[in-house]
């Protein structure tokens, strides 16, 4: 039990490592800032897009977002970082990450807003026209607020997972929470650096977990 | 040479793609490979919580809720280099596969119990009633009665959950698993050459957008019908 504490719960290492943790959880949390706003734009522009009656704009935009969906997040991160240097195109590890998100993030954040707007019925954007409304204040007054509120569980659980998917930024050596665990942890051959990590990331994110777990509980008690 | 030229020779370089078209396929053969282990003890685990927690044992559910809380919480990657390396500085070495395996099966366990257990409160309580009033035990009434109909409202988002954790295994290349992106990785770094980056990413596609459909129909098919 000693060598225990001693190798994951150690102070000592824990007072030694904790400035660089703390560079880290800011640059985590400035990345959470960046990707969940810029995910979010893309997954509410691609979802209005795909309601269009057009097919040219229709199929290729669900083919992008089906694309998307199936490729694992940290291939098309490597993809960006590591492959289109070699086409003269060196994004850094900011702008790789910033990209990879956006296509990724706004994939998956597109697929549930469409599945909220098509939850709308059909008479409340008519109802909305008809009483002399813009088509910009029919989707933001009328149809936007009442498709997110339809698939909130589901937008919060996604930004929960898009949060937590800024860990895998540290394989591109972006300096965030992770990567500096880890750093720590190779210098001074102690674990307790990344249980310290974890730890941040759990009290950061416990609260979601639990608003979430409430709310999908509502929702199965609101079907019945 | 031309834009187009350049980046050909550097994407779909055939030459190169001749050379390691096997690696990526072993590379695939091992992604499927974890991909089943993870499916198999993550799903089966998380049925088995739910069930426990389904007993109503005060101590022991809460101790499940935390248990659940935490893998919800925490990032894969965090759990994964955890036991990659950290285990090993208290004298339990895990090879990366394992390591990968174990992370991404107690994720998959998580989430599973959460969307079983919402799936066991969905059933409506005349059916608890009306079986334990027909004179069946409380056991038999959850494994017979219960537990079918929880699973078929559980499908849908099981489904979803469990492609999103199987995507995970991409992350087995950051502890040296040499599944797809693994492979893809190293066969970048010996020929100096991305285009088997493009192989892995066509593989993942292979693999993926099946799934990606056929979540969607069973999404419907399974739909919850009133």
């Amino acid at each position: 039990m000693e060598d225990f504490i001693e190798t994951f719960l150690n102070l000592d290492i824990a007072r030694q490592a904790s400035p660089i943790l703390i560079q880290g959880f800011i640059q985590t949390l400035l990345l959470a800032a960046m990707t969940v706003p810029l995910g979010l734009g893309a997954g509410i522009v691609l979802a209005v897009l795909s309601t269009r009656r057009n097919p040219w704009l229709r199929y290729p935009l669900m083919a992008f977002v089906d694309f998307f969906r199936a490729i694992p997040p940290l291939v098309l991160l490597i993809f960006l970082y590591a492959g289109l240097p070699f086409a003269g195109l060196d994004l850094g590890a900011w702008g790789a990450v910033a990209l990879g998100f956006l296509l990724n993030t706004g994939a998956y954040y597109a697929e549930i807003l469409r599945a909220g707007i098509e939850s709308v019925p059909r008479g409340q954007p008519e109802a909305a026209r008809a009483l002399g409304l813009r088509p910009w204040q029919v989707w933001v007054f009328v149809v936007l607020p009442q498709a997110v509120r339809n698939v909130l569980p589901d937008l919060i659980s996604n930004t929960l997972e898009v949060v937590k998917l800024t860990s895998i930024a540290s394989v591109v050596a972006l300096p965030e929470l992770l990567f500096q665990a880890r750093q720590a942890q190779s210098v001074t051959y102690n674990a307790t650096p990344i249980m310290v990590a974890a730890l941040a990331y759990f009290l950061l994110l416990w609260p979601c977990v639990r608003l979430l777990s409430r709310l999908e509980n509502k929702q199965i008690a609101g079907k019945r | 040479m031309t834009g187009w030229e350049k980046f050909a020779f550097s994407f779909l370089n055939p030459q190169v793609a001749a050379d390691y078209t096997p690696k990526i396929i072993e590379g695939l053969g091992l992604t499927i490979l974890l991909a089943a282990c993870i499916i198999a003890t993550g799903l089966v685990a998380g049925l088995v919580l739910a069930t426990i927690r389904a007993l109503g044992i005060r101590p022991l559910n809460w101790l499940i809720i935390f248990t659940v809380d935490v893998f919800r919480a925490l990032p894969p990657l965090v759990i994964i280099v955890l036991i990659y390396f950290g285990l090993p500085n208290a004298g339990i070495d895990f090879s990366g596969f394992g390591a990968t395996w174990l992370a991404l099966s107690l994720v998959l366990m998580a989430f599973a119990e959460e969307i079983y257990w919402a799936g066991i409160c969905a059933v409506p309580a005349g059916q608890w009633e009306a079986s334990r009033a027909l004179g069946l035990r409380f056991l038999p009434t959850l494994f017979r009665i219960v537990l079918p109909q929880a699973i078929r409202i559980a499908i849908p988002p099981l489904v979803n959950r469990t492609i999103a954790i199987t995507k995970g295994t991409a992350l087995g290349s950051v502890v040296a698993v040499a599944e797809i992106l693994g492979a893809a990785q190293s066969a970048m770094a010996f020929s100096g050459n991305p285009t088997p980056l493009t192989l892995g990413a066509i593989a993942y596609i292979i693999l993926f957008l099946p799934v990606v459909f056929a979540g969607r129909w069973i999404e419907t098919k399974f739909a919850w019908k009133r």
